[in-house]
């Protein structure tokens, strides 16, 4: 007497890892789009090390903020379709032409702008401190801002201390300042 | 009588000044509307553009439609560079290397994005895997068991032979 093997069970293992597949992508959609929500919700970059950036300006002058380290940096991000970055853009220069020779750099960044208009707006407000293009948004998408005009301020070991959301006032920025350039 | 018969040069003169006449009227004449080259892009053209393109601080509202003045500064741009001569690629491009790939309103099949372009497709065929097997399913639950065969009714068998001796 013979005994007839019994015919394979249906493969329960390439079905396991088929259904292991599919639940693994979708949990890993879901993780992505949690992640990119996180992200959108999550505001701008308040403390910690600030972002690195490069900016060309539009003297074609390229500043990497990294080299500017020992120094306080302001980062101004603002756009010449801005009605708020109006109001503080006389501000912002008279800043810089109180604090340039105590360490202070001041940085201008250009959001979503074309060119003309932003090279119109410099000039209208007697701008003298490097401003350049955001290109490809990448620094805006670095400190996660949510429009313009908003400021960040740097300390000298290149630790982001402050943020200011909207149009900065003289007061605003001396008080900011003031201890930041003490040494 | 003489007849006065007019000098050749005249004449030669005459006909060389018609054909310069056609010929300057050929070669300033418009050129065929398909060709035309205007001198200031219209609407429709920077807007057949502009609605492939968003604006990042007008989110989800098209470049074409969008109402603030960084879009109307951006179609401006657009009309500036249909005007230099630039194509429709090459306009995008130059907004993508300006703004970011998020200002197209189609994103580039590369990278994260290529989901947006496989996701679709691919949840369309599990779905209609699922409802196949599903329907399947029902199917088999639906179908009425098979009763057994007369013959081996025991008790309809027995009723069949005892209607067969009657008769």
């Amino acid at each position: 007497m013979s005994d007839t093997p019994a015919p394979p069970p249906p493969a329960p293992r390439a079905r396991n890892f088929g259904r292991l597949l599919l639940w693994g992508g979708l949990a890993a959609l879901l993780a992505l789009v949690g992640f990119g929500l996180y992200r959108t919700q999550a505001g701008p970059v308040s403390s910690g090390p600030a972002p690195d950036f490069t900016l060309t300006t539009f003297d074609g002058e390229t500043i990497r903020l990294a080299d500017l380290k020992g120094q306080v940096v302001v980062v101004n991000f603002w756009a010449s379709w801005c009605k708020p970055c109006e109001e503080e853009a006389a501000t912002l220069e008279a800043g810089w032409q109180k604090y340039r020779d105590q360490g202070v750099s001041f940085l201008g960044v250009d959001y979503v702008d074309t060119e003309p208009e932003a090279r119109a707006y410099l000039e209208r407000f007697g701008i003298t401190y490097p401003n350049g293009p955001d290109l490809g948004t990448r620094i805006s998408q670095a400190f996660r801002i949510r429009g313009v005009p908003e400021t960040y301020f740097i300390d000298r070991q290149g630790t982001l201390v402050r943020v200011k959301i909207g149009p900065i006032e003289m007061n605003e920025l001396q008080s900011i300042l003031d201890p930041l350039v003490k040494p | 009588m003489t007849y006065h018969r007019p000098s050749t040069l005249p004449r030669a003169a005459l006909v060389l000044f018609v054909l310069a006449i056609a010929l300057a009227s050929v070669i300033t004449s418009p050129a065929s509307p398909a060709r035309a080259q205007e001198p200031t892009p219209s609407d429709d053209q920077v807007n057949a553009v502009a609605k492939q393109l968003y604006c990042p601080v007008c989110e989800n509202v098209p470049l074409d439609v969008c109402p603030t003045q960084a879009c109307a500064q951006w179609r401006q741009t657009i009309r500036e560079k249909l005007t230099a001569g630039w194509s429709e690629q090459e306009i995008k491009n130059f907004f993508v290397e300006q703004y970011g790939a998020r200002v197209l309103a189609a994103p580039p099949a590369r990278g994260l994005s290529l989901l947006v372009y496989l996701l679709p497709p691919l949840a369309f065929v599990v779905g209609a895997y699922i409802v196949y097997r599903a329907v399947r399913t029902w199917r088999r639950a639906a179908r009425p068991v098979a009763s057994p065969p007369v013959a081996e009714d025991d008790y309809t068998r027995r009723i069949e032979e005892e209607l067969r001796r009657r008769d």
